[in-house]
């Protein structure tokens, strides 16, 4: 094994099949050395990123890392996160969806006005939040789907197509929300979704569970494969990793655990949020199809070879509409979550920098522009870069055109992070 | 018909094909014939219709007039699926393979293994309770399909390949070749099209995917190579089907000709009145 790695030291194939026949940790870290200097950095950005993030905005004030501020990172990221786990399956099939913003707030806006109706017209009387919420969803995934069929009838670009939405449904937001310019979200279950905590035990169980999970299937993968005589995982790596998920989430934990209340005499405020047990469920959820399903193979295959996968029978127009249902579906999600944290929805729901922040997640976390490359954690993973940007020129008072040009300047940042990847990827 | 192979009942045969794309008459009552265990060269100029015959037979045309038997029986191809169905596999000369996706993945596109049905290499996919969609959110059988995959590539004896986990982006020109290869094998095929299987590689490469082709008659599998590079013909093919502006001059004997005259065939066309073999 080793005097193949040696051969051609420089090589993109040699450094992966290094971390594939990696058998200790050590091995593993040289190898993913490796694979960093052929060219494959994956998460290294977002790492250097987040630590650049937290001196930068610490230094500048002191209460960026406090655990209120944490906590408050991890909301503002939700919306993010949600909408991008839908762009990261676009951004696999090499489309893209620009509407997402309008559609989230077509999602919000929806909930709040149907939930406000409720209560003065006895002909709504039969909504609350839990059929509301679905109906909001039907409404977005619909939009994903006339996205879709349009782009894939008339073989349109995504790009115009979705353009067209963005602006068509920032009008109809215009249209619903109407003089009034503000509609307040009162129903308690979706006005406390976005700041509803769970008691502190539950931080320990839920990260506990979470990181179990992961590591019980690893095993269970490792010992099938091993025992069908295929190369698995080796344990030191699989325990290996569990120390370092552990770690971090135990240290998660404790920050979601510690008081969050401004004072002593305040009641305390501590435990996991609501809405971070949401986005890790939709990520398992939305991996699980995209890395272990029939489906998920497809999109990846439509977006690396659309032509390879028309041959090998694949319907690739169906493929692609349902990407885009995924994506309005997941749109409508985030519009929900941000009317609850923002308590109202306004004329000027889902504009701003909303679009903007959302494919920043879902391309600093790693999944290409051009397709075929990436994961759904990404988007997670880069909401969170994007949210510790937002938040910490919030915390800066910073004016809202230092805070556009920071935000080009990290999607630019990314963008081009991304091309240069792709291209040491690509051999001969 | 060529009745050199001992009156055998050739794998797949067309009878007088021909196809039209407007004005242009890309092919003109062609007939052509597979016998399993043999390969079977296919060579003309540019334009002289090869890549037009071996897209009709897989079902990405439909001729204009005539037929194609498999196993001596007449067969309606209407769409690659059907081809497929039957046992044809065609490795295209663009490969069509997606680069982002491991070897395991690429061998078994669009007929992946999913739990909760029967792992089979049948091109046909055996009807199960489950519905397409259901199926299609189905886990995916990974364990198995590597198995086979590597079984496979055992079976060709591709031993230049380290791992079947690797992203096809990582490969050389002839470990794509023979992963294109492998993937047209995997589903007990009978005809194997190879679409100018070493264009893009050097001589090493070329060596490997030669060898790979002999191989594949050796498993009793019809092979039909198209090719410019006489001298890879004359090293691995057992007959040489020659067109030339759509129409078929003649089918050598690969050791009762040389270069000499096969050039001959392909540039002056001398037609011969008797399609079929030499003596
Ligand atoms: N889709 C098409 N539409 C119109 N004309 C076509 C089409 N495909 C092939 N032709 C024409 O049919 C004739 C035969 O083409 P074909 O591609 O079969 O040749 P070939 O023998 O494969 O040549 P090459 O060696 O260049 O690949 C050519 O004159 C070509 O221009
Ligand atoms: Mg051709």
């Amino acid at each position: 094994m080793t005097d193949i790695i040696q051969e051609s030291d420089a090589s993109v194939q040699s450094a992966l099949l290094a971390s594939q026949t990696a058998q200790t940790p050590g091995e593993y870290m040289r190898a993913m050395g490796k694979r960093i200097r052929s060219g494959d950095i994956g998460t290294l950005p977002i790492i250097l990123g987040l630590v650049l993030i937290a001196i930068i905005f610490q230094s500048a004030n002191q209460n960026f890392l406090t655990p209120r501020n944490l906590v408050n990172i991890v909301i503002q990221m939700a919306a993010f996160a949600v909408i991008g786990y839908g762009m990261v399956y676009v951004l696999l099939l090499g489309e893209i969806d620009l509407s997402v913003g309008y559609v989230s707030a077509v999602g919000g806006v929806s909930t709040a006005i149907l939930l406000r109706d409720s209560l003065t017209n006895p002909a709504l009387s039969w909504m609350d939040w839990w059929n509301v919420i679905p109906i909001a969803l039907i409404i977005t995934t619909a939009i994903g789907f006339l996205h879709g069929f349009i782009i894939t009838t008339f073989q349109l670009p995504s790009f115009i197509v979705t353009l067209a939405g963005l602006l068509a449904w920032n009008g109809v937001v215009l249209m619903i929300v109407g003089d009034g310019g503000t509609v307040n979200v009162q129903n308690p279950v979706v006005r406390n979704l976005a700041s509803e905590v769970l008691p502190p035990i539950w931080s320990w169980i839920i990260i506990g569970l979470f990181i179990g999970l992961l590591t019980l299937l690893e095993i269970l993968t490792a010992n099938t494969r091993r025992k069908a005589g295929l190369r698995a995982k080796p344990m030191p790596i699989i325990i290996g990793q569990l120390v370092i998920m552990a770690a971090i989430g135990a240290f998660v934990a404790y920050i979601f655990n510690i008081n969050r209340a401004l004072t002593d005499a305040a009641p305390p405020q501590q435990g996991m949020p609501v809405i971070a047990v949401i986005l890790l469920v939709l990520l398992m959820a939305l991996t699980f199809v995209a890395e272990r399903t029939r489906f998920g193979r497809y999109v990846y295959a439509v977006g690396g070879n659309k032509e390879a996968a028309r041959r090998a029978g694949i319907r690739v127009e169906r493929i692609r509409v349902l990407v885009f249902m995924i994506s309005g579906l997941m749109a409508g999600m985030g519009g929900i979550i941000l009317a609850s944290r923002l308590k109202s929805v306004a004329t000027d729901t889902g504009g701003g920098n909303l679009l903007l922040y959302v494919i920043a997640a879902a391309v600093i976390g790693g999944t290409s522009l051009f397709g075929g490359r990436g994961k759904v954690v990404s988007a997670l993973l880069g909401a969170l870069v994007v949210a510790s940007v937002e938040n910490g020129m919030g915390l800066l008072n910073v004016s809202s055109g230092v805070k556009f040009v920071v935000t080009g300047l990290v999607l630019l940042a990314a963008v081009i992070i991304d091309a240069l990847s792709r291209r040491s990827q690509q051999t001969t | 018909m060529a009745g050199s192979l001992n009156g055998r009942t050739p794998l797949l045969e067309t009878k007088g094909v021909s196809k039209a794309f407007g004005p242009v008459q890309a092919l003109s009552r062609v007939d052509f014939d597979v016998y399993p265990g043999e390969v079977i060269a296919l060579v003309g100029d540019n334009g002289a219709g090869k890549s037009t015959l071996i897209k009709g037979i897989a079902g990405i045309y439909a001729f204009d007039e005539g037929q194609i038997l498999f196993d001596g029986g007449k067969v309606n191809i209407h769409g690659p699926r059907d081809a497929s169905d039957l046992g044809i596999e065609v490795v295209y000369q663009d490969l069509a393979l997606a680069d982002n996706l491991d070897v395991v993945a690429n061998m078994f596109l669009g007929r992946e293994w999913t739990q909760g049905m029967p792992a089979s290499t049948d091109s046909h996919e055996a009807p199960t309770g489950i519905s397409r969609f259901a199926r299609n959110l189905m886990p995916l059988s990974e364990i198995e399909m590597e198995k086979r995959a590597v079984s496979t590539l055992d079976e060709l004896a591709v031993t230049t390949l380290n791992s079947v986990r690797l992203p096809v982006s990582s490969l050389s020109g002839g470990q794509r070749q023979s992963v294109a290869i492998a993937k047209a094998v995997l589903w007990n095929s009978k005809v194997v099209i190879l679409d100018e299987p070493t264009a893009a590689l050097g001589v090493a490469q070329t060596r490997q995917v030669l060898n790979l082709v002999r191989r594949l008659a050796e498993k009793k599998l019809g092979v039909v190579v198209i090719s410019h590079n006489l001298h890879d013909i004359f090293e691995v093919a057992d007959r040489i089907t020659v067109l030339r502006l759509g129409h078929k001059v003649k089918t050598y004997i690969a050791k009762e000709t040389d270069q000499q005259e096969v050039v001959h065939a392909i540039t002056a066309g001398q037609v011969s009145s008797v399609p079929g073999m030499t003596q």
